[in-house]
């Protein structure tokens, strides 16, 4: 692609200075040779003159047999950019972890390179490789190399959206379960969900290794599934007096700030109680090489986070204190609750109604009786503080009342 | 459509795994952090997996990706990944190789660090590069705040992590609810209401249930269905936009930015946490936007004297009380600070629990 124009762009050129990466050194580097990635870069320098942006709203563009996976993007300066009077978004689902070979990540070049403005993101919020800017006609070619490399599109729209997990197991001595072998398999189990749109609206799942949440599921995903464990904390004595030997303040770092309180420390002996430990982490983290997550492990399950639009941000809470993450995935129960809960939510949920917004609707006591769920005191940060309760039972005149 | 593959799902995450990881996988002891951004596991075997972290701008060009390609090739036999805050990550055997990777990493203008006590990077969203939406642009403020904070980017000197957040506008793309520190866009005009397009491009009862604050009514106009919108109820979310394009609301003389702080998503010691309104309004002042910089560094540097080891903005801000934060930070409390939606009276002070 040739390019025969290059901008001023005095604003911009400001953020090239400094440590931190540049992002415009990365639109410029671009630039030297895609027209598209050179226009953005005049746009980018309008709107930080004007202080405003410069794209159209939506625009329904897609591949063939898929609702979902392309956002659609105009310029409204197509006379002043013709090169990005089309700017499509393409969401790529990421491998699990986002690990990657030197080779993949080529291959990947290769194609965008030849078909859009040689921008990508790594990665979107999601978890997607994001390949920023193209074409209409060019989605269906992209699509087509990208399948024949072993990649295929991610989600979006009212879908389930590309899973995404933690590296667990693959690097982490805190995974509680297998979250990329999780991720993987839920990803395929859901590819019709994923590629095409029929849920009322958006539907996210994330897996996090231990309750670190290092890929933030209670706050980013309608379904977080965040390992723990129910056993006792692994000990390893001698270790940890190493750590209070070599400065650790085991009172003040690790006692004192446990929430469960259930940790003392003689100088000699670290004692837990594990029965009022919260799996927290805190201890963990501190001394990784003196204590463990116990060794009978799963996950807690929990629903319905998400953003503030419309009811205002939910974080997920506990629908599942404890379950066990096993091979073969496919013969967990837990598919079943979540075929009871999508069946509710797309039957009774209305339209760009989240699935926590649905249940705070609804109330969680009937979310629970029509998915089959009974309600569990794990499930509360504490009872109701209010008398408004639906009685559903109630005894008839002359009912024999049991004493 | 002959000859179409679909459905195929993402390449399985086993063809990029290093051998290191494939014989260690889950078998992992514990881990060290020897230096800042570079990480050493060591598995019941005792091999060790050196990770190199690297800052990264996110919006990365095939030309960048491929010189991460090359530096995978000549020191990690090609295996690299990316981390949930967009951070690179080159995966070494041979811990020789670790200083030639991170002065190659340094050549090519990209800071290593982001892991322990550190701020790593800003998870972000698009902004004017590719979004309608943006009250704000995303990768022009988190360059200015990562260059004013690249200290504790490559260093481990604060008392806890601290999470920096940035999303373009309320639709809060990302993890902005639940940062220590969080920058979002906002408005603060109503939308103008283009009567010509309207009827043909929205769907009216969708507009009127996409309204948080019921400002938005049904009328008719001229004989063609519209909306009005009671501007004494509307606070700016934009969601009415978001369904229905005749409604916009950009407006570069008010559209600004939002300071939030004191959220978390872990689990140590301290339940996740909501991050919480600090500041309501900061103007748009690209490119280099100083008094939103400004504000952030004051914001880390109370937080870096005054908090306890290991405790996150929240946790530190729940301890000393909102009212001492306010008097620390100098930051002025407004109006705006006390939430007016729904559920607003629980977020009101109900005891006599004050510091003078």
């Amino acid at each position: 692609m040739a390019v025969d124009k290059k901008y001023d762009t005095p604003m911009l050129d400001e953020l090239e200075k400094g440590e931190w990466p540049s992002f415009v050194k990365e639109i410029k580097a671009a630039a030297e040779w895609n027209a598209m990635s050179n226009d953005l870069l005049g746009l980018l320098e309008q709107s930080y003159s004007e202080k405003m942006g410069h794209w159209k709203h939506g625009g329904i563009v897609g591949v063939m047999g898929y609702g979902g996976g392309i956002i659609g993007r105009y310029t409204d300066l197509p006379e002043k950019y013709p090169n990005i009077s089309h700017f499509h978004t393409l969401r790529i689902n990421m491998p699990s972890g986002w690990f990657y070979t030197s080779e993949a990540l080529r291959t990947l070049c290769d194609i965008w390179d030849a078909h859009g403005s040689g921008l990508t993101n790594m990665h979107g919020s999601t978890g997607d490789i994001i390949f920023l800017g193209t074409r209409t006609e060019e989605l269906e070619p992209v699509f087509n190399k990208l399948t024949a490399a072993g990649f295929d599109l991610g989600g979006s729209g009212s879908d389930v959206r590309t899973p995404s997990c933690c590296c667990g197991k693959a690097r982490c001595e805190w995974a509680c379960y297998d979250t990329m072998a999780l991720t993987h398999f839920i990803t395929n189990k859901f590819q019709d969900e994923l590629h095409r749109p029929a849920f009322p609206y958006k539907m996210k799942f994330k897996m996090s290794g231990c309750p670190n949440d290092c890929v933030a599921s209670v706050a980013r995903s309608d379904i977080s599934i965040i390992g723990t464990w129910r056993d006792e904390i692994q000990v390893d004595m001698q270790k940890v007096r190493e750590y209070a030997k070599n400065g650790t303040d085991i009172v003040k770092e690790i006692v004192m700030m446990c929430p469960g309180k259930c940790i003392e420390w003689d100088g000699k002996d670290l004692n837990i109680d594990n029965s009022s430990c919260l799996h927290c982490m805190h201890c963990i983290n501190v001394m990784p090489k003196a204590l463990a997550p116990g060794k009978d492990r799963g996950a807690v399950v929990l629903v319905g986070s998400k953003a503030p639009i419309v009811e205002g941000a939910l974080l997920s809470s506990v629908m599942i204190p404890f379950m066990k993450i096993e091979e073969p995935f496919d013969e967990m129960e837990f598919w079943k609750l979540i075929e009871n809960m999508w069946d509710l939510w797309c039957e009774e949920g209305k339209n760009r109604e989240r699935i926590g917004e649905f249940i705070q609707r609804v109330g969680m006591g009937n979310f629970l009786d029509s998915v089959g769920l009974e309600p569990i005191a794990e499930m509360v940060a504490h009872p109701r503080e209010n008398p408004y309760v639906f009685y559903e039972e109630y005894f008839e005149e002359g009912e024999e009342v049991e004493k | 459509m002959l000859q179409r593959k679909t459905d195929i799902g993402p390449p399985h995450y086993s063809k990029f795994l290093p051998p290191i990881i494939k014989e260690n996988y889950g078998k992992w002891k514990y881990h060290e952090i020897p230096r800042p951004g570079v990480l050493m596991h060591v598995a019941d075997n005792g091999a060790k997996l050196y990770s190199v972290r690297a800052g990264s701008p996110r919006l990365l060009s095939t030309f960048k990706i491929r010189k991460y390609a090359e530096l995978a090739d000549k020191y990690c036999d090609g295996y690299l990944r990316f981390t949930s805050r967009h951070n690179v990550e080159f995966l070494l055997t041979k811990e020789e190789n670790i200083n030639p990777l991170i002065a190659d990493l340094n050549a090519l203008g990209h800071p290593v660090g982001g892991t322990g006590n550190s701020i790593t990077s800003i998870v972000h969203t698009q902004g004017w590069i590719h979004c309608h939406s943006a009250a704000t642009d995303a990768s022009g403020i988190v360059k200015a705040v990562m260059d004013d904070n690249i200290e504790y980017f490559k260093t481990m000197v604060l008392p806890g992590k601290l999470r920096i957040a940035l999303a373009c506008c309320l639709n809060m793309c990302g993890a902005v609810h639940c940062s220590d520190i969080a920058i979002l866009g906002i408005h603060r005009r109503p939308p103008k209401i283009n009567k010509v397009n309207l009827p043909k491009m929205c769907e009216i009862p969708n507009v009127v249930a996409s309204c948080p604050t019921a400002a938005i009514r049904p009328v008719v106009y001229d004989g063609k269905p519209s909306v009005e919108i009671l501007e004494d109820k509307c606070m700016f979310c934009a969601n009415c936009f978001t369904v229905c394009p005749a409604l916009p609301l950009a407006d570069p003389l008010n559209d600004g930015v939002s300071i939030w702080i004191g959220g978390k998503v872990s689990n140590a010691r301290h339940e996740p946490m909501f991050s919480k309104l600090a500041i309501p309004f900061i103007p748009n002042n690209p490119p280099r936007w100083p008094e939103v910089t400004g504000a952030i560094r004051k914001i880390v540097e109370l937080w870096a004297k005054n908090a306890h080891k290991h405790e996150r903005m929240g946790e530190w801000i729940e301890r000393i009380g909102w009212p001492k934060f306010f008097r620390m930070s100098g930051i002025e409390f407004q109006k705006e600070h006390i939430d007016d939606f729904k559920y607003a009276g629980l977020t009101y002070k109900r005891s006599a629990h004050l510091t003078y």
